[in-house]
């Protein structure tokens, strides 16, 4: 490849494209997608990879400690927990739980978020009054009680969850879509649109959506994080997902009570949130600096 | 030559937080098939807005309250908004002030281009391939006549990848590709340096001689008027002040105040002598007196003049708005 600015033609290149260019060059940020890939490599092939059913019940092996603590075993890495479960194995199993969970409800909340959005800051007047004010008591609900209310009422179950928290979750997005389409739309290029004969469905998903997807591609990573916390809180209180299935928050929860003698039961799930976390909003960080023109030098 | 936009006593007002502003007042206009209208005034003087109000394209808090425009024999004000978008772009096309940012910076050029034609475009074939290639070799074909070199390869660029004047000329293809009737430039060179100002309005003229279009050419450049507009027509305050033939308008204005835009171009036999600006400033539009607009800052004002001042005939195919006209010189 030769230097691009030396070209005499440079290659058809969308913003977007830079944008993604300038991502890569993120140390930083490349580890944290490497990490967060590695989560979903865990996920999508933890029957090839758990070392262990991460479901098997054993008492003779429980609490047993990690495999370098004094009584531990290679062939359960991380040790057990108080059902002799392997506890390498659940949080390989858990990853897909919290991984699949992130990604449904960030694309449920960001296709519904974009679609108010959109609606509201297109048509003003009372479509985005009416949105408005739900945006805005939604808003004023702390987020877990909201989502504890949700559970309570539909009860437990994996589609739930991701019900529980989109309802809450697609306001986010819907602010982000509405300012950025309320800057666009008086926009020249709109307006010249307009002038050609361009109908409101065309302008709002041709000439404004293209333009603002940066900003709630960012914002939606960010949210991801969030929304892998929130899962993981809903599980530690007992309403997410439902035992035996492996899900960290309830596999830090199971090991609150032998926190003294097996740390290892709570440390390593509650490790495994910390890393996903982490390594989603340093990326995110790293898409804001990369996509968002106020932050890039 | 036949009418083919006709405007009688259009107007189009905004509720301002200070008040009613009556943008245009009582505009009447036409152009003819092939003709080329230009339209002069300074800033505010309602030019854009009286063709933002013939395309539909007036906008909230704005309001076309009264007159007709007709258009090929239809009244445009009858129209529901479906029918007026298929005129906007397949038979009325206008063009931005600002060339720089018309473009939408997130599709390429053909994309865009591609859009209009499937949007207004009858003659395409209605096949899927077939149809894709007709509308690419229109958008060569189109990128071509504007004069972009290797059109096939810069119909895959993105807007940024342009520089100004070639994104003006790509926003005149787009406008031209459905070969509008009318096509409205709305200043197609305040963003432009001299040098391609001149080659886009060569390109304008150019286009209509060869298409048979007709084009408004909004501008505050008298000179640009009369190198390429057949009839000019002068606005001031919301209002037309002066139309006619542009050589005579020109030559010999019937209207202070085109007297007096003319008294304040520099002019290469006049060098070293100072200009001659117009005094005073546009009167605020909001609550005007039914008074001659001009009349606090015309050299030829009197009493009289305070009244309502309609358009008086000054000689064959000309009119101007002033109860002295005879008396400017």
């Amino acid at each position: 490849m030769t230097d691009a600015t030396l070209a005499p033609t440079p290659p058809a290149d969308s913003l977007f494209r830079r944008n993604l260019r300038e991502f890569r060059r993120n140390r930083l940020a490349m580890a944290s997608v490497i990490v967060v890939l590695i989560f979903v490599i865990m996920a999508v092939a933890a029957p090839l990879i758990a070392p262990q059913d991460p479901n098997a019940t054993d008492l003779f092996r429980r609490l047993q400690p990690p495999a370098w603590v004094q009584g531990g075993d290679w062939a359960y890495p991380l040790g057990c927990d108080a059902l002799g479960r392997d506890i390498l194995s659940r949080i390989i199993y858990g990853a897909r739980i919290s991984i699949f969970i992130g990604v449904a409800v960030i694309i449920l909340a960001t296709g519904v978020g974009i679609l108010a959005g959109l609606a509201a800051g297109y048509f003003r007047g009372w479509v985005d009054v009416v949105i408005g004010r739900v945006v805005d008591i939604l808003l004023g609900f702390p987020y877990l009680i909201f989502a504890i209310g949700l559970m309570a009422m539909m009860g437990p179950g994996l589609m739930n969850i991701v019900l529980a928290l989109a309802y809450k979750e697609w306001v986010i997005p819907c602010r982000v879509v509405r300012g950025e389409t309320l800057a666009v739309r008086e926009l020249e290029y709109v307006e010249a649109a307009r002038a050609l004969g361009a109908g409101p469905r065309h302008i709002m998903w041709r000439e404004i959506l293209p333009n603002i997807l940066s900003p709630v591609i960012v914002v939606s990573t960010i949210r991801m994080a969030n929304v892998i916390i929130l899962e993981a809180s809903l599980s530690f209180l007992g309403l997410g997902v439902q035992p035996p299935t492996a899900s960290w928050g309830s596999m830090v929860s199971d090991g609150r009570a032998f926190i003294l003698e097996a740390w290892w039961v709570s440390t390593f799930p509650g490790l495994a949130i910390l890393l996903l976390v982490l390594a989603i909003n340093v990326a995110s960080q790293g898409l804001r600096d990369a996509f968002d023109p106020r932050f890039s030098e | 030559m036949t009418v083919l936009l006709e405007v009688t006593n259009l107007r189009t007002e905004f509720n301002a937080r200070a008040g009613l502003v009556r943008a245009v007042d009582g505009v009447s206009l036409r152009v003819s098939r092939g003709e080329c209208l230009g339209v002069v005034g300074e800033s505010g003087s309602g030019k854009s807005v009286t063709f933002s109000s013939v395309m539909g394209l007036v906008r909230s808090p704005g309001r076309v309250t009264q007159g007709t425009i007709f258009f090929d024999g239809r009244n445009l004000r009858d129209l529901s908004s479906e029918e007026m978008r298929a005129i906007r772009g397949r038979d009325i096309a206008m063009t931005m002030q600002d060339a720089l940012t018309a473009l939408n910076p997130a599709l390429t050029v053909g994309e865009q281009l591609a859009e209009v034609l499937e949007a207004h475009d009858e003659t395409l074939p209605s096949s899927g391939s077939a149809r894709r290639a007709a509308i690419r070799d229109r958008s060569v074909e189109m990128l071509g006549l504007v004069g972009i070199p290797s059109p096939d390869t810069r119909l895959r660029q993105y807007p940024h990848e342009f520089s100004g004047g070639m994104r003006q000329r790509i926003m005149i293809a787009i406008a031209l590709a459905c070969r509008p009737k009318l096509l409205i430039a709305d200043e197609p060179t305040t963003a432009l340096d001299v040098t391609i100002q001149a080659q886009v309005l060569e390109l304008i003229t150019d286009i209509r001689e060869r298409l048979g279009m007709a084009v408004v050419l909004i501008t505050h450049d008298l000179g640009v008027v009369a190198e390429h507009c057949d009839r000019v027509m002068v606005m001031y305050a919301g209002q037309v002040v002066e139309e006619g033939p542009t050589d005579q308008v020109i030559g010999q204005p019937r209207h202070p105040y085109t007297r007096g835009l003319l008294a304040s171009i520099p002019r290469p036999a006049l060098r070293g002598q100072p200009l001659t600006p117009i005094s005073g400033q546009v009167p605020d539009l909001v609550g005007l007196p039914p008074q001659c607009r001009f009349h606090s800052r015309c050299p030829l004002a009197r009493p009289e003049c305070l009244v309502e001042v309609p358009m008086r005939d000054a000689g064959p195919g000309r009119r101007a708005r002033c109860l002295r006209l005879e008396d400017v010189e």
